[in-house]
């Protein structure tokens, strides 16, 4: 329950904070692509040099985006051991029935390991940095063209933001909900795996209920206020496109760019 | 059981842009046997210092961050936080805080929606069954949670088998007390336990916990924002605001305060408020401010207005 705090917005105000939601949408796809384009450390280290001056102009404290990769730790890991143990190179260390060690696959483990690492932390700057509400409407402005083939993008960009709002909402029920049962001697943290399990539904029957509750009083509150739905609506705070998005454009831009040159022109001894 | 806090400070989130200091050096005092209230706005750590009461929010992690790490040269060290409740002392982290929280019962606001088993007997003796140490006969559980249903005045033959979800809402809140007082604590701790309910509910919560307190449980806090609740039914209250303990003093002398108590964002009661208005005119009523006592003396003071005009 302490770590509620991965992926959600980081409340102080940035460049990065300030960029508007759509540009930051295509950034994150276009930095991922720069990271799948990377085929040699040169690339990888252009991109995680990109990624620092992001986190600095961000302001995000370093603790925090190591939070973010703490959660995939075991996937990075496992996914570590996996390339080592499989990786068939060439310069071989050791072998062992199906298990091989090689030069190659240490290299190549590491190289995923960092691509996975990056695509972690560049996932969370965009949450770090963008309201739940700013990045539903990016994500709305950007589905734009879905809408000419009739495909409801204002509802589901509504229950997108309502589904990330509610997130918040709902851990603290638990937190309180969780509170209760403890006060009543309920035990979360001892016995086996069933036991366990079990115990949790002192927690779930009212989260589940409470959940059903706000949801049909928001709905009635959405009744009651005559909302519709996506026709006609305006919006209170338009995007605009500013200076910072033209600079983070152009070094977003210059990634890529150095990355296929890096590509092209550095063919890496690895 | 008396509870002692002296020190007490609490941060939520300490280190982080959403860090609250929700407790500031509170001391405080609740002698066994009281009727005490805790009022205060909202945000102002009444609900955050009971949550300390049974071990919901432990001290020493919460010490860590308000200690300053090195002292300056000649800095005197921070007083040392105590908080004590009968035996138990919750500075030590190797306190059984199970034992504590059966003998602290704590009822959260809208305790009903804490309900989730699918009788009302199951729902009753989840505290019963998680607190004891052996496993307890049917007859044995059966005898504990209908003495805590009919204690909180409802009818247990009726209701045992119902869902706890297909009963009223005042039904339901009587029901998670009873969850709570089921394993006959010492002490009875209520965050606003008559929130959300019309003026007739209140009254019957308030007689339910004042029977409560006859009967059941020596010790018994609540945590308000309303000023009638508390001055009509505590021995002695506290104010809380913004994480300190302002006053502590029996509600007759707490509204002598009116005027920093409207500062705080605090309500006076109705009583105190006639009690002003009449002093304006010249008429002085001497009351404990509880609305019987103030509705005789004033009463008494027209019926000698009547026969002095006559």
């Amino acid at each position: 329950m302490k770590d509620v705090s991965f992926g959600q917005f980081y409340p102080v105000d940035s460049f990065v904070h300030r960029l508007d939601p759509r540009l930051k949408i295509v950034f994150l796809i276009a930095y991922i692509v720069a990271i799948f384009l990377a085929s040699n450390f040169y690339g990888l280290a252009a991109c995680a040099a990109v990624l620092l001056l992001i986190m600095i102009a961000a302001r995000i404290p370093f603790g925090k985006v190591l939070r973010a990769v703490r959660a995939v730790t075991f996937l990075v890991l496992f996914t570590t051991a996996l390339n080592v143990l499989f990786y068939k190179g060439e310069t071989v260390y050791w072998t062992w029935k199906i298990f091989c060690v090689s030069f190659e696959g240490i290299i190549f483990s590491v190289f995923l390991a960092l691509r996975l690492v990056l695509l972690v932390i560049c996932s969370s700057m965009l949450t770090y940095t963008t309201t739940p509400v700013s990045l539903t409407d990016g994500v709305e402005s950007l589905l734009t063209p879905l809408k000419w083939i009739r495909i409801p993008v204002h509802a589901l960009a509504l229950v997108m933001s309502i589904a990330l709002r509610m997130i918040p909402v709902l851990m603290d029920e638990t937190a309180r909900i969780k509170n209760a049962q403890m006060a009543r001697g309920a035990d979360f943290e001892s016995g086996n795996l069933v036991k366990r399990v079990k115990a949790t539904i002192p927690i779930l029957v009212p989260l589940l209920l409470s959940a059903l509750r706000r949801a049909d009083e928001l709905g009635d509150a959405m009744d009651a206020r005559c909302y519709t739905g996506g026709n006609h609506r305006t919006k209170y705070k338009k995007l605009r496109f500013t200076w910072r998005d033209l600079v983070a454009f152009l070094l977003v831009a210059a990634l890529i760019g150095g990355v296929v040159a890096m590509k092209i022109l550095l063919p890496a001894p690895y | 059981m008396r509870i002692v806090a002296e020190h007490l400070s609490y941060t939520y989130n300490p280190g982080s842009p959403f860090a609250s200091a929700a407790l500031r050096d509170v001391s405080l005092t609740i002698e066994e046997g009281e009727f005490f209230g805790i009022i205060g706005h909202t945000g102002s750590g009444k609900s955050t210092f009971v949550q300390h009461l049974n071990g919901l929010l432990r001290l020493p992690s919460s010490q860590k961050h308000y200690r300053p790490k090195r002292l300056k040269k000649g800095q005197a060290p921070p007083p040392a936080t105590v908080l004590t409740v009968g035996d138990f002392d919750l500075t030590d982290k190797k306190t059984n805080f199970r034992a504590l929280r059966k003998s602290v019962g704590m009822v959260f606001q809208y305790p009903e929606y804490q309900l989730f088993a699918e009788t009302v007997r199951d729902d009753v003796a989840f505290g019963l069954k998680n607190f004891s140490k052996e496993k307890l006969s049917d007859a044995a559980i059966d005898e504990a949670v209908r003495a805590a249903v009919e204690v909180v005045g409802l009818d247990y033959e009726e209701l045992k088998d119902k869902s706890p979800f297909e009963l009223s809402g005042g039904q339901k809140r009587r029901v998670a007390i009873a969850g709570v007082i089921v394993t006959r604590p010492e002490v009875l701790v209520l965050d606003e336990p008559a929130a959300g309910l019309d003026p007739l509910g209140k009254r019957e919560v308030m007689e339910l916990l004042h029977k409560l307190h006859r009967e059941w449980c020596k010790t018994v806090v609540i945590v308000s924002h309303d000023m009638d609740e508390i001055s009509e039914n505590c021995t002695r209250a506290a104010v809380f605001a913004d994480g300190t303990v302002r006053y502590v003093l029996p509600p007759r002398e707490l509204f002598r305060h009116a005027q920093e108590l409207t500062e705080l964002g605090l309500d006076v009661p109705l009583t105190a408020k006639l009690t002003a208005l009449l002093q304006e005119d010249g008429i002085v009523v001497d009351s404990d401010f509880t609305t019987a006592d103030f509705c005789e003396k004033v009463l008494a003071l027209w019926k000698k207005r009547k026969e002095g005009a006559q």
